[in-house]
């Protein structure tokens, strides 16, 4: 056993709003510069949509991710005999076209127009070129469903539905749509790290975030293309790749991401997750319907002695120990199991897991469907306006049952709630739900406590990086008692 | 004049391609790299890169081959046939190569993306690399046979500047196209640290050897014992 601590995520999908607070939140502090104008390492998506960059979960064009070869894992855009004949024209590189080209106005025009008829208008100027452009789309033209003609229909993961489900999700008063906010996943086994030829994409090995070295990238663009998620950007201005880094600067200081801090639904959730690197190997080969439980059980119960005494045994520092048992992420993803990996067929293992939202039954349906009455109380899940098969689709590598599973436990606790608070269900069936979903009360109450009343100490259990201590494994702290603070950037010697 | 060019020029560029380099490596890492524009124009790019490398790659490794082991060359080219088989296939390439860079420049000229990443070095690169492009052509199809002669006159010439010992008068007769290729390529390999050409020296040959994943530890200084993922 290898243990290994990872900064792992949840986002709770019943709670996002969708309103883009923590990209642009993202954008201000790191994308902004030359070059990285087109980047959001952190956006949201309406689903049904076809996401940022256009259709990125389309893996037969970009290639992303892994797939077995002959029984071996290997990435699905390169490899070891591809990767230097490909090197000059990268196959399967999304370009700008892709993403969209970033732009600004001219607004200048509004003081300098002349005196007419008209109202002056800001002319779109291109940030790549700087010349006027013709805006034909941009990150998120598919904001809650607009243009869903061209963009909900092809989404990827309507591939599951049938034609008269898809035509069902699209008719205007059963429109259903929800929000995917993404930023990278952290996976333990990242595609970009493996496809990058100079070892410039490296996981960290105290938390596992993956960073790309940016002076050792030559950008190849290999990282690009491997990345199923889409989640790694090049910038043509430096030629080097970038992505979110977790705001690992703010972490090591003990602060969330920020992304995660302005979050307005509060919908997000970070903590420690301890894991077994050795599986990571055999968990990414197994079929594709094993995946969500082997990620499960690759997972360790940070309160089980033995794996404490593996993880001291790694190097892990006890305070991240005491960190995994308070974490957030280890409840929602392991214990109550109600969060999930998104598209873990792609078989990078993301260490970012959603909580599936819930959403309001067939509009069809007569009242009985709401009443609870029914012999099966969880039936309105399957009828929802959101297919299960779609969210399957995203969430559970096609399997309807681990979503379900989740979608139950949700439904349960709010009834169990409603029992207590207003009162108009009654106790057994209240009991009947919580049983039926696999939970207890103490369980419902913690549920719904981080569910609902969480705080910022509930959220975000932040561990201790401990930078102080890596660099006393390192050198010896006396001998660069100097260096920080105010000082010379460089020598003031002079001569020789 | 002669000696200038074809005794002292390829000393100074290497001298300088050899130190300038090591410089910029140690100095400004982060600009030792091709600013690949894939990103921004993809269609004529795979027409104009793919070409232009591997006709390039071939054609060098003939200047390289002819120049280890010219004896070789010359019994292979004992036989016309063989001799014309060889000639037609540099031919080919280089004209490969020549439409590679002619794409190459169209692309950074037309495009309106890509000319915003494209500087004067890279046009000073591009306008050196078509002139010893066309020049190479034209020695190639105007004096016919270089295939043999490169191996009996060119390959000595560059031996004895491996020796250190130029020996002009190999060149010196040598009619002007063939001057004009010889000092463009000395010319290439003068301004070569300052360009992109430097990503010829980081070709991340490493990757073949490398495990797919990298960990990088800030506080564990070696990994565990027995420890096999990274």
């Amino acid at each position: 056993m290898d243990v290994r601590s990872q900064i792992a995520t949840v986002f709770h999908l019943d709670k996002c709003i969708g309103c883009h607070t923590c990209s642009i939140a993202c954008k201000n502090i790191w994308t902004d510069r030359k070059g990285t104008e087109y980047m959001w390492w952190n956006n949201v998506e309406t689903k049904p949509g076809t996401g940022f960059p256009t259709q990125w979960e389309n893996q037969d064009k970009y290639k992303g991710g892994w797939e077995i070869k002959g029984g071996k894992l290997g990435l699905k855009s390169t490899s070891k005999s591809q990767f230097l004949p490909n090197i000059f024209h990268n196959p399967s590189m999304p370009t700008m076209d892709d993403y969209y080209e970033p732009w600004t106005y001219r607004y200048s025009d509004l003081f300098n127009a002349p005196e007419g008829e008209d109202q002056p208008t800001a002319r779109p100027i291109s940030m790549v070129t700087g010349r006027p452009i013709e805006i034909k789309s941009g990150p998120n033209w598919d904001d809650d469903l607009s243009g869903s003609s061209l963009y909900a229909k092809n989404d990827p993961n309507l591939e599951a539905l049938s034609p008269v489900q898809r035509e069902q999700l699209l008719a205007v008063e059963k429109l259903v749509l929800f929000y995917l906010p993404r930023i990278c996943n952290h996976c333990t086994n990242p595609a970009c790290v493996a496809s990058c030829p100079s070892g410039a994409l490296y996981k960290r090995g105290e938390d596992g975030i993956v960073l790309v070295d940016q002076k050792t990238c030559r950008g190849w663009r290999y990282c690009v293309s491997a990345c199923p998620y889409k989640k790694v950007y090049y910038n043509w201005q430096t030629g080097k790749s970038e992505k979110c880094l977790l705001c690992f600067t703010r972490l090591e200081t003990g602060q969330a991401p920020a992304c995660f801090h302005s979050c307005v639904g509060r919908i997000r959730y970070l903590g420690v997750l301890l894991y077994d690197a050795e599986l990571i190997e055999k968990v990414a080969r197994l079929p594709k319907e094993k995946l969500i439980e082997a990620q499960r059980a690759m997972i360790l119960n940070p309160h089980d002695p033995k794996i404490i005494e593996g993880a001291r045994r790694s190097g892990i520092h006890d305070s991240v120990i005491e960190s995994a048992q308070k974490s957030p992420v280890y409840k929602f993803v392991k214990e109550w199991k109600m969060a999930l990996p998104p598209h873990i067929e792609y078989r990078t293992l993301p260490m970012l897991f959603y909580v599936p939202p819930m959403s309001p039954v067939m509009a069809n349906k007569n009242k009985e469907t709401l009443c609870g009455n029914s012999e099966d109380l969880f039936h309105d899940i399957k009828e929802s306006r959101i297919p299960l098969a779609y969210l399957a689709n995203l969430f559970g590598a096609g399997d309807e049952g681990v979503v379900l599973q989740a979608l139950k436990k949700q439904k349960a606790v709010r009834w169990y709630r409603r029992h207590l608070t207003v009162g108009d269900v009654p106790e057994n069936i209240a009991d009947r739900m919580l049983k039926e979903s696999g939970l207890d009360r103490h369980e419902a109450e913690a549920i719904y406590q981080l569910t609902s009343l969480c705080t910022f100490e509930d959220r975000f259990v932040i561990p201790p990086a401990h930078r102080e201590e890596a660099i006393e494994m390192l050198k010896d702290p006396l001998e660069h008692k100097q260096e920080v603070g105010f000082g010379f950037l460089e020598r003031p010697k002079r001569g020789l | 004049m002669d000696k200038f060019l074809f005794g002292i020029l390829p000393y100074l560029s290497v001298s300088i391609l050899i130190i300038v380099s090591i410089l910029r490596y140690r100095l400004h890492r982060f600009s030792f790299s091709s600013l690949s524009s894939q990103f921004l124009e993809n269609r004529v790019h795979f027409w104009a890169m793919v070409p232009f490398h591997y006709g390039l790659i071939v054609v060098l490794l003939g200047h390289v081959m002819a120049f280890l082991i010219p004896r070789q060359i010359l019994m292979w080219n004992a036989h016309p046939l063989r001799l014309f088989i060889l000639e037609t296939t540099a031919l080919a390439f280089g004209l490969l190569t020549l439409v590679g860079i002619v794409g190459v420049m169209i692309r950074r000229g037309v495009h309106s993306k890509v000319r915003i990443t494209t500087n004067v070095t890279d046009w000073i690169l591009y306008v050196l690399l078509f002139l010893q492009i066309v020049s190479g052509i034209g020695v190639s199809i105007f004096m016919n046979w270089g295939a043999s002669w490169f191996a009996s006159s060119m390959s000595p010439y560059l031996w004895s500047l491996v020796k250190l010992e130029p020996e002009i008068n190999f060149v010196s007769p040598m009619p002007f196209l063939v001057k004009f290729h010889i000092v463009t390529a000395y010319l290439t390999l003068l301004i070569f640290p300052l360009t992109r050409l430097v990503h010829i020296l980081v070709v991340p040959l490493h990757y073949f050897v490398r495990q797919f994943q990298v960990v990088r530890w800030n506080y564990r200084k070696y990994p565990l014992e027995g420890e096999k993922h990274g």
